[in-house]
């Protein structure tokens, strides 16, 4: 087989920094500098730019190269491991991006201080102080370190905006245990769980109590992907990527995206949800049901906005409606999701949707399941993916 | 200790605070040539604004002056300090804070600020109080109070020179493992910090200083924080900063119970902070109970010692009047 990539991707702009020994600068500022001097010379602006490209060992998140840039959304950001054999495995990346639509002009980038800063020549030890660590810190001296405080900082001002209350949390944490428990995998197998017992539960960060948090958990997770013809060859049944899409929207920070206008929301998954949408041709009625990306309770609720199985703030009443459960609107988590079965960072969600679509979930509706919605972690970049039947 | 203890220590220390350690008292000695030039030769310091007269005369204060660092000095008691002092508001409240089994004593910090000059032949009054004493807080050195006085210093015609706070930690003196001393130095945890590199460096080191900065594009004048080497909005590489009045208010705050993390002190509340200026800031709300913490809450913040390493900006409900 060969890839259908001919004539799809081309370069149209090249930049360089000034080299030296000791550049006196952070490695952020040699990137943005050799990213601006190659959209000067496309004859482009930031905001052209949806797509990245660079190495794993780069120390310059996209996300802090697009912020210092003004570029924007980002549609596809894509790595490529194992030192300098990444070097065409980036622009490798950028034109499968460019090729199938999933970005339209992509950057590839790599920046570093290789001689005043790490030098490889010193081996794999010392300090390295990095974009990501530099923004942490912006958070550690305070105290505010740890996944449930920075999703709780959200969660405050989502309820405060909104109105919704923690009955809703409730409902998420409650709904997806009954499913957990009648789940022989999972953790929360066999268990009761009721308001009483979540409402005496300890306080971790206000408001998020300690059964609105997920598992930590030891497991893996795998599903094996490969081509509509050889998947009829196979012996179950396929189940078709119908969508799928990632996105760092306007101002991201990792888990800490309070810099926005309004940062009581999840924009990037609103924009992955309208262009998973976009790519099936399927639209928010199609959807049968879902696996919602659960390490708090609250996030479930965003994300049942973001792909607009109701509007901002009406996911309380969604959910107490009984949507969640195993005969409303949306059976979600059906597997207990990560607050009950375990939590293997959203590559269990991917198997029980799965599942899901071939009608073998241990919670498995009374409905059809033709399509089903699986989702990534939010408040970092995201993405989501809806999986169908086979044709 | 249990709650009743702690309410007992309480009840006694707190009625200190606005109590006078000593009424305003004139120094006995005048400011004088001979006790300055004893002062800036032990400090080295040169300036000939306060030791070199025809200098000073040709000088636009047409005399010499004393070094305001000096204010504190006029009023010292002297030799007779050894025969032992009479009781006042601080010895009592020290004598307090022993009894209850906080014999431990750290200086923490000293400020002065200086609102006038003075020169040979003023006379300083002084006035102390003790101004404040905070609550119960889990120290590195162990559990205690930090108190503060304030001392006032005016000249003969009434108007005021400067003050002087000094701050002091009373503790239950905690016995320290062996190997956490090594060559004498105590191992206490403090806050995490901050990695320092080019982007960010310059913002902890005014914080270090007691400002809290928020750069701005040379070019466009956009305001933003985190730092970040570009302006998002022009492209601009070049930037200044302005500091913040940090007047805020509150967009979002948790409290933080669990996990609880060495070298923190809890109750811990952490806020998004839009300050006055129109950026963001995350920062410790303190100053009240977390639970009067409130969305849209107006606070004010101070750049404060948090620990031996660690200057942070703290805010407290703005007009609480228990603000710094």
């Amino acid at each position: 087989m060969i890839a259908n990539v001919k004539n799809k991707a081309v370069i149209v702009g090249i930049g360089n920094t000034t080299f030296s020994k000791d550049s006196g600068v952070s490695e952020l500022s040699l990137a943005v500098q050799a990213v601006k001097a190659a959209i000067d010379d496309a004859g482009l602006k930031p905001s052209d730019i949806d797509g990245m490209a660079t190495f794993t060992m780069d120390t310059n998140d996209e996300i802090e190269v697009a912020r210092a840039l003004g570029v924007g959304e980002l549609t596809f950001y894509g790595r490529s491991h194992y030192g300098g054999g990444a070097a065409t495995s980036c622009l490798h990346q950028a034109t499968m991006a460019i090729s199938t639509g999933m970005a339209e002009t992509v950057v590839v980038y790599r920046a570093l201080n290789g001689r005043s800063g790490h030098r490889f020549s010193g081996g794999v030890a010392g300090d390295i102080t990095t974009a990501d660590a530099i923004h942490w810190g912006w958070y550690m001296p305070y105290g505010l370190l740890t996944p449930a405080s920075w999703v709780a900082m959200f969660t405050q001002r989502w309820m405060h905006n909104t109105g919704v209350t923690k009955d809703a949390l409730f409902e998420v944490a409650h709904s997806t245990r009954v499913y957990g428990a009648n789940n022989p995998a999972a953790f929360f197998h066999g268990r009761n769980f009721d308001r009483a017992e979540y409402d005496a539960a300890r306080m971790i960060a206000d408001p998020l109590q300690l059964f609105d948090c997920c598992q930590e958990s030891d497991g893996g997770s795998a599903v094996i992907v490969t081509t509509p013809e050889r998947a009829r060859d196979l012996k179950q049944p396929g189940v078709s990527v119908l969508g799928v899409a990632q996105c760092a929207a306007d101002n991201q920070e990792q888990m800490t995206s309070f810099y926005r206008e309004e940062f009581a929301g999840i924009p990037e998954m609103e924009t992955a949800a309208k262009n998973v949408y976009a790519m099936s041709g399927l639209c928010v009625d199609d959807i049968d049901a879902a696996v919602i990306y659960d390490a708090f309770s609250p996030i479930v609720l965003w994300q049942l906005e973001a792909w607009g199985f109701c509007g901002y703030g009406e996911s309380g009443d969604f959910v107490k409606d009984g949507a969640l459960r195993t005969n409303g609107r949306l059976p979600t988590n059906t597997h207990g999701g990560q607050l009950s079965e375990a939590y293997i960072h959203g590559v269990n969600g991917i198997v029980e949707a799965t599942r899901l679509v071939r009608g073998t979930s241990a919670n498995q509706p009374k409905k059809a399941v033709n399509h089903a919605l699986v989702t990534s972690g939010v408040g970092i970049p995201t993405g989501g993916a809806i999986l169908g039947k086979m044709n | 200790m249990t709650t009743d203890e702690q309410k007992a220590i309480e009840s006694e220390i707190y009625a200190f605070v606005g109590q006078q350690v000593y009424p305003p008292t004139p120094a006995a000695d005048d400011v004088n040539d001979a006790m300055i030039r004893q002062w800036a030769e032990i400090m080295g310091d040169t300036n000939p604004a306060y030791l070199d007269k025809d200098w000073a005369a040709s000088s636009s204060r047409e005399g010499t002056i004393a070094p305001p660092a000096m204010m504190y000095v006029w009023g010292q008691e002297g030799f007779q300090v050894t025969k032992g002092r009479a009781p006042n508001a601080m010895s009592n409240l020290v004598s307090t804070f022993d009894s209850y089994g906080y014999t431990g004593v750290l200086g923490t910090n000293v400020k002065q600020e200086y609102f006038k000059e003075v020169s040979p032949g003023d006379n300083i009054t002084i006035e102390m109080i003790i101004d404040n004493i905070s609550e119960r807080k889990a120290t590195g050195r162990g559990t205690g109070y930090f108190f503060e006085t304030l001392s006032t210093f005016t000249d003969q015609h009434g108007e005021k020179i400067g003050t002087q706070r000094f701050k002091v930690l009373k503790f239950i003196p905690q016995e320290q493992p062996a190997t956490a001393a090594p060559e004498g130095k105590l191992d206490v945890p403090s806050r995490i910090a901050s990695p320092r590199g080019h982007d960010n460096k310059w913002w902890w080191e005014a914080c270090d200083n007691g400002k809290v900065l928020i750069q701005r594009c040379d070019n466009c004048g956009a305001l933003r924080h985190p730092p970040r080497p570009m302006c998002g909005e022009c492209n601009s590489m070049e930037w200044d900063s302005i500091e913040s009045t940090l007047d805020g208010e509150v967009l979002s705050h948790t409290e933080i119970h669990h996990p609880k993390i060495p070298g923190y002190q809890y109750p811990l509340v952490c806020a998004v902070i839009k300050l006055a200026e129109g950026t963001n800031l995350v920062a410790n709300i303190v100053g009240c109970s977390p639970s009067e913490v409130q969305i849209g809450m107006k606070v004010k913040g101070v750049v404060e010692q948090i620990d031996e390493k660690t200057m942070l900006p703290q805010f407290y409900p703005a007009q609480s009047g228990r603000n710094p």
